[in-house]
């Protein structure tokens, strides 16, 4: 079966139609886990295992807020390895190098299928080579609170890493040795999974303001670490000094004014790239120069984003993780930066931020003729990413923006045709690249507000000749047909399929 | 005319592929100084096959050649000198390697029977070539003087400032030398890649004493340079202003007339007219004659 943009859809799952199809369908919702009067304490990993006879064939859920510095993941991983369990589901919001541990249970057959937003690095390599083997089925932020709400991602145990927990059960990222700020992605699996046991390394008497509810909670391990500062957050993130990066930046900034984005109460998100910081710096100089103050950003937040709330470039932040430092520490005390769940975020069905965005700036590690983009695999196919918020934000947004060089390691980003398709075209307005810009032609309210400017404005498949001008055709690589994979749209159909790789 | 000249170091293939990109007036492709001994071999045949490759770029194509006191010089100019470049820089130029070097270029543009006429910038970075600049600007092919303020200083054996009193004198000299023979005064690079600030007040110093361009050592720095070697907004706005009564003027058979109270004559006239060739050029007027 094939979805609405000509790819490939395994029989078990539902073809994508388009981006608003969404609006043609009710919000579907299970009943919330019954609440708790209190929790029990666990004495170890191997006693969680046992008091919730942990078994062959269940679906177990993780969060990601921990980022590379995440040790219960991979501590449960031990246990399931010890106890030999079988044909386990794994649901983790995101999987980073650091889980490589997962790569011995998929060829053990300890776990089977994989539902995630996110993955790279050895895990990410195993699933392209074929080691599930079931599927991995990857969500956007906002599609995977929507799986879970409607019973299509069933989970049995949430096992959620809570920097610190309360006397009642209360979690947060913002204090404790492991902070990590807001735990956004936590909050669905915490309200609907069977079982939720948060396993902390700081408990306190009580939380003023928790994010997770004790409530939900049915037990609470205590453990030495549940992660590696080091790898929760980096230290700071920073502008990049890339030269390219930077002109794309400047071209971004100039598009952005030229499309009349920058105006008194604008709400923008970036990622936490150089270039897409670099966007925000160049913003951020016309914001200042114009005398303007925005509304609100959002998504994951950098000390960049927290910088600009404090000089009142902005009324709020809306965050849903946080990606260094300084907004760790921001989200505990500015009442201005708020946390929010992965479903406020970017749920369709619910009353969600990205939807009020006026310009998103985002990535792509391919880019098509039909504005496709790429940035779940590499141009052989390997899985290297996800959507993350990527699909989420492109349709929420008024415009969506990305940012990328023309071409990379001697590779042109835009193809003919994208490897696989992660965010579909009809959401992808415009591209800027360092020799160019396209503009979606669907867009024609944008084509028509730069056509007497001096910005360089392509079509792209010029850009694409432009590009090849340069590298050459490279040759059209010819996938495998069997499928590992799934990438699921925000609304639960599927908008490609993940094929194995050599 | 030339505001922004941008250094790209010859064996570096990434920044060669994007030199393009960051709307510089001219780039430079040194084979010298940011070239190693060991490596001049290499990025020789690197800018050579890039310039084979490479078509449609639309600024000034320089090549930095080693100096004529180097062994190296005589293979630069016959793998680089072609059409697909515009201008040769010259090291440590002085009248005699000026000369010689326009001889050279005569005969590999006649062997290979190339349609363009090949340029020369000199760069003046020793004391000799600051007392030598009002021949050096009358040389064949001269289209402009580029201050090396480095090796400048190290031939007067004073520390370089970011003040820069140690290179007033030959700034001056260059600016007026090559104003008498209408071409362009360029600044040295400003070599603190991080300090913005301090780049545009340089650059804005430079202009101030009648330089017309500088060139640059790191990407970054073109942005504003193009925007200080500009006429300013409101420069262009007066200058309209002369240009459309100065029109009004001619059709009444007057030389001289009044603006804001003030005479408009001939230099006036020409001094407008130089300020809206540049802001054409630079495109900083709309359509409509707005100014951008």
């Amino acid at each position: 079966m094939k979805n609405s943009i000509g790819r490939f859809v395994p029989q078990q799952f539902k073809p994508f139609v388009s981006s608003s199809d969404y609006n043609n369908h009710k919000r579907k919702l299970i009943d919330e886990k019954k609440r708790t009067d209190g929790f029990t304490m666990l004495q170890s990993v191997s006693d969680m295992f046992d008091k919730l006879n942990i078994t062959d064939g269940m679906t177990l859920s993780f969060h990601h807020h921990l980022r590379n510095g995440d040790f219960v993941l991979n501590a449960v991983a031990e246990e399931i390895k010890r106890r030999d369990i079988k044909n386990l589901k794994l649901a983790p919001s995101s999987i980073f190098p650091s889980n490589a541990i997962l790569v011995e249970l998929m060829e053990n057959g300890n776990v089977t299928d994989i539902y995630t937003d996110y993955v790279n690095g050895p895990v990410a390599e195993a699933i392209s080579k074929g080691k599930l083997k079931g599927m991995c089925v990857m969500h956007t932020h906002g599609g995977r609170p929507m799986a879970i709400e409607s019973g299509e991602l069933h989970i049995d145990v949430a096992i959620l890493a809570t920097p610190t927990v309360d006397a009642k059960g209360n979690g947060t990222g913002f204090i404790g040795k492991s902070a990590c700020g807001s735990m956004g992605y936590a909050e669905s699996d915490l309200r609907y999974a069977d079982k939720v046991v948060l396993v902390t390394d700081n408990m306190v008497d009580s939380i003023e303001s928790p994010q997770l509810d004790g409530s939900y909670v049915d037990y609470v391990l205590k453990v030495d670490a549940i992660g590696d500062p080091n790898g929760i957050v980096s230290g700071t993130t920073r502008i990049t000094k890339d030269p390219v990066g930077l002109k794309i930046a400047r071209d971004t900034t100039a598009l952005l004014d030229e499309l009349g984005m920058i105006k008194e109460g604008l709400s923008m998100q970036t990622g936490a790239g150089g270039t897409s910081l670099a966007v925000a710096y160049y913003v951020k100089q016309r914001m200042l120069e114009k005398g303007i103050r925005g509304s609100f950003a959002s998504g994951g937040i950098t000390g960049y984003f927290t910088d600009m709330l404090e000089e009142n470039l902005f009324d709020e932040l809306f965050d849903v993780q946080c990606f260094d430092l300084k907004a760790v520490q921001s989200i505990g005390k500015n009442p201005r930066h708020h946390a929010m769940s992965g479903s406020r975020y970017a749920n369709p069905f619910d009353d969600n931020v990205v939807d009020k965005l006026d310009f998103v700036i985002l990535g792509a590690t391919e880019i098509d003729l039909d504005f496709n983009v790429n940035v779940t695999t590499d141009s052989h196919g390997k899985i290297m990413g996800g959507s993350g918020g990527h699909s989420d934000t492109a349709h929420g947004a008024k415009v969506t923006v990305i940012t990328t060089n023309l071409i990379k390691s001697r590779l042109p980003i835009i193809k003919e045709k994208v490897t696989t398709v992660t965010t579909p075209g009809e959401d992808v307005d415009v591209l800027v690249t360092e020799r160019g810009i396209a503009i979606n032609p669907r867009r024609t309210d944008l084509l028509e507000k730069v056509k007497n400017s001096k910005l360089p404005v392509f079509t792209m498949q010029q850009l694409l000749e432009k590009a090849h001008s340069i590298t050459g055709q490279p040759d059209t690589l010819k996938l495998s047909d069997q499928p590992v994979g799934v990438v699921v749209y925000r609304d639960g159909t599927v908008i490609d399929t993940l094929y194995k790789t050599n | 005319m030339r505001r922004s000249l941008l250094f790209i170091p010859g064996n570096n293939p990434a920044m060669l592929q994007n030199s393009d990109v960051f709307g510089s007036d001219a780039v430079i492709f040194d084979l010298e100084d940011a070239v190693s001994v060991t490596e001049k071999d290499s990025a020789r045949t690197l800018v050579g096959e890039f310039l084979k490759q490479t078509h449609d770029m639309p600024m000034e194509i320089v090549v930095r050649i080693n100096g004529l006191d180097t062994q190296y010089y005589p293979e630069d100019l016959e793998t680089v000198v072609s059409d697909k470049i515009d201008t040769i820089m010259l090291p440590k130029a002085n009248v005699e390697y000026l000369n010689q070097l326009d001889k050279l270029l005569t005969k590999i543009e006649k062997d290979k029977k190339m349609t363009k006429k090949t340029g020369v910038l000199p760069i003046i970075e020793l004391a000799s070539s600051v007392l030598e600049i009002n021949e050096i600007v009358r040389c064949p092919r001269v289209n402009g003087v580029l201050l090396g303020a480095e090796d400048l200083s190290s031939d007067l054996e004073v520390e370089r400032t970011k003040t820069g009193n140690e290179i007033l004198l030959p700034r001056m000299q260059i600016a007026y030398a090559c104003a008498a023979l209408k071409i362009d005064a360029i600044d040295t690079p400003f070599t603190d890649t991080n300090d913005m600030e301090g780049l545009e007040h340089d650059c804005r110093f430079v202009s101030n004493l009648g330089m017309n361009a500088k060139a640059a050592i790191h990407p970054n720095q073109i942005p504003t340079i193009n925007s200080v070697f500009v006429p300013t907004a409101k420069a262009i706005n007066w200058a309209l202003r002369v240009e459309a009564a100065s029109r009004q003027a001619a059709e009444k058979g007057l030389g001289v007339f009044s603006l804001d109270g003030k005479m408009v004559d001939k230099p006036v006239i020409m001094r407008a007219q130089k300020i809206l060739l540049k802001a054409r050029r630079y495109n900083l007027i709309d359509d409509n004659g707005g100014v951008l």
